[in-house]
């Protein structure tokens, strides 16, 4: 058995793992929207605290 | 006098404005946290961030706010359960899913506040935006927050929904991926094919390659498998339908040179005969597929196909006999109902007013801001605005059969363009077919008679290498690349076969109000007794406490004056606005709020003003013409034939001749129906009409034109179904739109006579039985490659060309 069918099928396998991991992201959305996470990912310490505790909801006046 | 002014205009004064929405504040007091505000709107949602640590929404951009709307009751047909279901995505026992338009949303501010929702609600779970629908996904729990509660939240934080009838027809929208999927397996193919390849391009010769060659050759097939019988179906199906109307396109060419090359390549490795095609079948589809998805450019925050379904509210408040308030569906509305109209909301259907004044905005029908008032007993049409209170009314005709929307029954609407017109690709394949075809049969019979057994091999070679790739690219990348370069100069397309029939058009048709008058210019006009120093410097300082749109723009057409501080204002919804400055009275507003009796009907929308009880006069406002509409009329009119169509009276044909080119046909009075009669009528004369419009009264002419152009003031807010939106700023540039549509139809003609030397050169090999699969392989990708680089390269110069303007 030369060394040539095993590198073959490793390079298939590789290629192929790496076609369906392109196939699921267009399945799960991820390149129907391709502005929003570029600007999303600034975000991530914008907030100072977590204030989960309080609330104030719709508040008129 | 007259005057011209943008109403729009605003100030920028350092600390003057607005720290939520950027407007002006100077005539505001109210300051919160060192921070001044314009109205208690404002204040309020600053209050409910600072409150909740969301400060940070005013550092990503400045003042991103807007002002919320009261919005009391507006919704309450969210109560009716049948509407909620039918707007939410996903509804089980504690989670919903609902994904909500928004249309303020504009900036980086505003994504991190709506994806921050559930800081200010903690039956929020998750909510992510989507920036380029304008749209917001939020998940939710029901039992805790309503629907209704949830669209209140966001209206209260100046984020208000907009939910129209269109969200309830349309139900759950399924996203068309197929083409991305089809373009990575062929990419995926053609990548691995090629390194498979590589071996025998270079003839290693030897023991190795004839070992190995035939487990190379059965994998590069099974690499094409996927990519013949999936990613070039479309190809296939387009052809056959193409024959069986007896029309040679595009595709026959390509499917028939995509099967001969896969039928070749498999009998050549079955029989040991060679490494077939499969490099050049995958790198054709490839390029191919790629062409498709470069000449799909889409607008999402954009919508071409708009009926009045997108305009019209879902529910709508009925009053039963009972005289109870009862939420109901828009489509449930059946004649002789009585129904309440809140203030803001649009009227559905064709109706008599009852109870209450009617101030009707027809802006959405007629393109044309401006206030018509209604008397009880006053017929009102479908599509109007209620701009002040609640009215009563009674309903005479169903939503389908009111006025406005029987337009929608036309035929026109039902038709598709694009199929009604061969486009330039096919009308050069027809001949290219049939020249392949004679050029394979002649060059097979002479083989036949001289070298029989080379005769099947030519016959497949010519038809390979004359699959015509570089041709059906053409096409696709120059106008993929022209759709960009207009979109960027804010004229927006709707596909690419727009670019072709804006090309071939000789009469364009105008709408006048809103399309060749503008809505933000304004030009306002005196009569009556002068106005003292005093009166007017009185006049000045009431209206700058008003946040009217007609104040406003008045106010910034009237002369410098020290500002006074007035004793007494107060401002009447709907009716105007009254002040005292010392022992001056002024009164600012409608004819009888100033006391005005003998006021003549007039189709202009007026502001009185009297003094001291005494009347002064009035100033009447004009929709003024866009700029440079002369010039443009004088350069179209050289190789177009020009229309006016207006629905208006005929009060302003004399302006129109003086301003616009003699030639020009003007027609007033017309119809919705009337408007796409014309049209109809010109082009069975053989005209090919492009139409100019704004409202939903021109939608029916914008679908039976040729080409349907939207005039925007704004292009996130509505234009009817059309095949391009034009931004209104850009109007003048039409002409010049036009002839980049005319310079893109001769580049492609350029890129076929290129791709006709590639076509040559390969014949050549093909006919004299020389067509190794290594010249195929190099002579694809070079032609396609050539021709993409030549389209991009001089779509981009033209593009130039409209810089400079």
């Amino acid at each position: 058995m030369s060394v040539i069918y095993v590198l073959l099928a490793i390079s298939i396998i590789v290629a192929v793992g790496f076609f369906i991991a392109f196939i699921m992201a267009v399945k799960k959305g991820q390149y129907d929207d391709s502005y929003t996470p570029s600007v999303r990912m600034l975000f991530e310490d914008e907030l100072v605290k977590d204030n989960s505790n309080k609330t104030i909801l719709t508040k008129k006046d | 006098m007259t005057f011209v002014s943008g109403i729009n205009e605003q100030i920028i004064m350092g600390n003057n404005t607005c720290f939520h929405c950027g407007l002006d504040a100077t005539s505001s007091t109210i300051i919160f946290d060192d921070k001044s505000f314009c109205c208690n709107g404002c204040k309020t949602v600053y209050e409910i961030f600072s409150a909740n640590d969301l400060t940070c929404y005013y550092d990503l951009q400045q003042a991103p706010g807007a002002t919320p709307k009261d919005i009391e009751g507006k919704y309450n047909f969210l109560d009716n359960t049948k509407i909620v279901e039918q707007l939410l995505e996903f509804n089980n026992d504690d989670t919903q899913i609902v994904t909500l338009y928004i249309p303020h949303i504009h900036c980086s501010s505003c994504i991190w506040i709506l994806e921050n929702l559930n800081k200010l609600n903690p039956s929020i779970s998750t909510s992510i935006v989507n920036f380029g629908k304008k749209n917001v996904r939020i998940t939710f729990n029901s039992e805790s927050l309503t629907l209704k509660n949830l669209v209140a939240l966001l209206s209260s934080i100046g984020y208000e929904p907009f939910i129209s009838l269109d969200d309830y027809s349309v139900g759950k929208k399924h996203v068309d991926r197929s083409l991305i999927y089809k373009l990575g397996i062929a990419g995926f193919a053609f990548g691995n094919v090629m390194f498979l390849s590589f071996p025998e391009y270079f003839q290693v010769d030897g023991f190795w390659i004839e070992k190995y060659k035939h487990l190379f050759r059965w994998l590069m097939f099974f690499f094409s498998l996927p990519v013949v019988f999936y990613s070039a179906q479309d190809y296939f199906v387009s052809a056959f339908k193409g024959l069986r109307s007896k029309i040679l396109n595009i595709d026959v060419p390509i499917a028939l040179g995509v099967l001969v090359l896969f039928v070749r390549s498999t009998t050549e490795i079955i029989f040991d005969a060679g490494s077939g095609f499969f490099d050049s079948l995958t790198g054709l589809i490839f390029f191919l597929l790629l062409g498709k998805f470069f000449q799909q450019k889409t607008y999402t925050f954009l919508s071409f196909e708009r009926d009045y379904k997108s305009y019209f509210p879902i529910g709508i408040t009925k009053i039963t006999a009972a005289g109870e308030e009862e939420s109901i569906q828009v489509y449930d509305i059946k004649k002789g109902d009585r129904l309440l109209i809140r203030n803001e909301e649009l009227i559905p259907v064709d109706c008599v007013l009852i109870k209450g004044t009617a101030h009707i905005d027809y802006s959405f029908v007629t393109g044309e801001s401006k206030m018509v008032s209604k008397q009880s007993g006053d017929k009102l049409f479908a599509g109007g605005k209620q701009l002040d209170g609640s009215i009563e009314v009674d309903v005479l005709k169903s939503v389908e059969q009111s006025y406005l929307t029987q337009l929608w029954s036309n035929d026109v609407f039902k038709k598709d363009k694009a199929q009604s017109f061969t486009n330039i690709t096919n009308s050069i394949s027809k001949r290219f077919t049939i020249a392949i075809l004679s050029i394979a049969l002649i060059a097979t019979s002479f083989w036949l008679l001289t070298d029989s057994s080379k005769a099947l091999n030519v016959f497949t070679s010519v038809l390979i290498i004359a699959c015509p790739c570089a041709i059906a690219l053409s096409a696709p990348f120059t106008f993929g690349n022209i759709l960009r370069i207009l979109g960027k100069k804010k004229f927006y397309l709707k596909n690419a076969s727009v670019i072709e029939q804006l090309a071939k058009i000789n009469t364009i048709i105008f709408d006048k109000t809103g399309t060749i008058t503008a809505n933000k210019e304004t030009s306002i006009n005196y009569e009556g007794t002068q106005l003292s120093l005093d009166e007017e410097n009185l006049l000045k300082s009431t209206l700058r406490g008003s946040n009217h749109p007609l104040s406003r723009s008045l106010y910034s057409i009237l002369n410098k004056h020290d500002i006074l501080t007035l004793d007494t204002y107060e401002e009447f919804l709907g009716k105007g606005i009254e002040a005292k400055y010392k022992d001056h009275n002024i009164k600012i507003g409608s004819a009888p709020f100033v006391g005005h009796t003998s006021d003549t009907a007039t189709l202009n929308t007026t502001v009185h003003v009297s003094t001291n009880n005494q009347y002064k006069g009035k100033f009447t406002f004009y929709n003024a013409y866009r700029k440079g509409i002369s010039q443009l009329f004088n350069i179209l009119k050289k190789e177009y034939d020009l229309v006016i169509l207006s629905g208006d009276n005929a009060g302003e044909r004399d302006n129109l001749t003086k301003l616009l080119p003699t030639k020009t046909k003007l027609l007033f009075n017309q119809k919705p129906e009337d408007k796409l009669e014309y049209i109809k009528y010109h082009q069975n004369e053989g005209a090919r009409v492009l139409m100019v419009g704004d409202g939903l009264n021109d939608a029916g002419a914008l679908a039976q034109s040729d080409v349907g152009i939207a005039i925007s003031e704004n292009v996130n807010i509505f234009s009817p179904a059309c095949d391009a939106i034009l931004d209104a700023s850009k109007f003048k540039q039409l002409f010049n739109y036009i002839k980049i549509s005319k310079s893109a139809i001769k580049i492609i003609k350029w890129s076929f006579v290129l791709s006709f030397i590639y076509n040559i050169i390969g014949l050549y090999f093909a006919v004299t039985g020389q067509l190794a699969p290594v010249v195929a392989a190099i002579l694809m990708p070079l032609s396609s490659i050539s021709i993409v680089a030549f389209t991009t390269i001089a779509t981009n110069i033209i593009g130039k060309g409209l810089d400079t303007d």
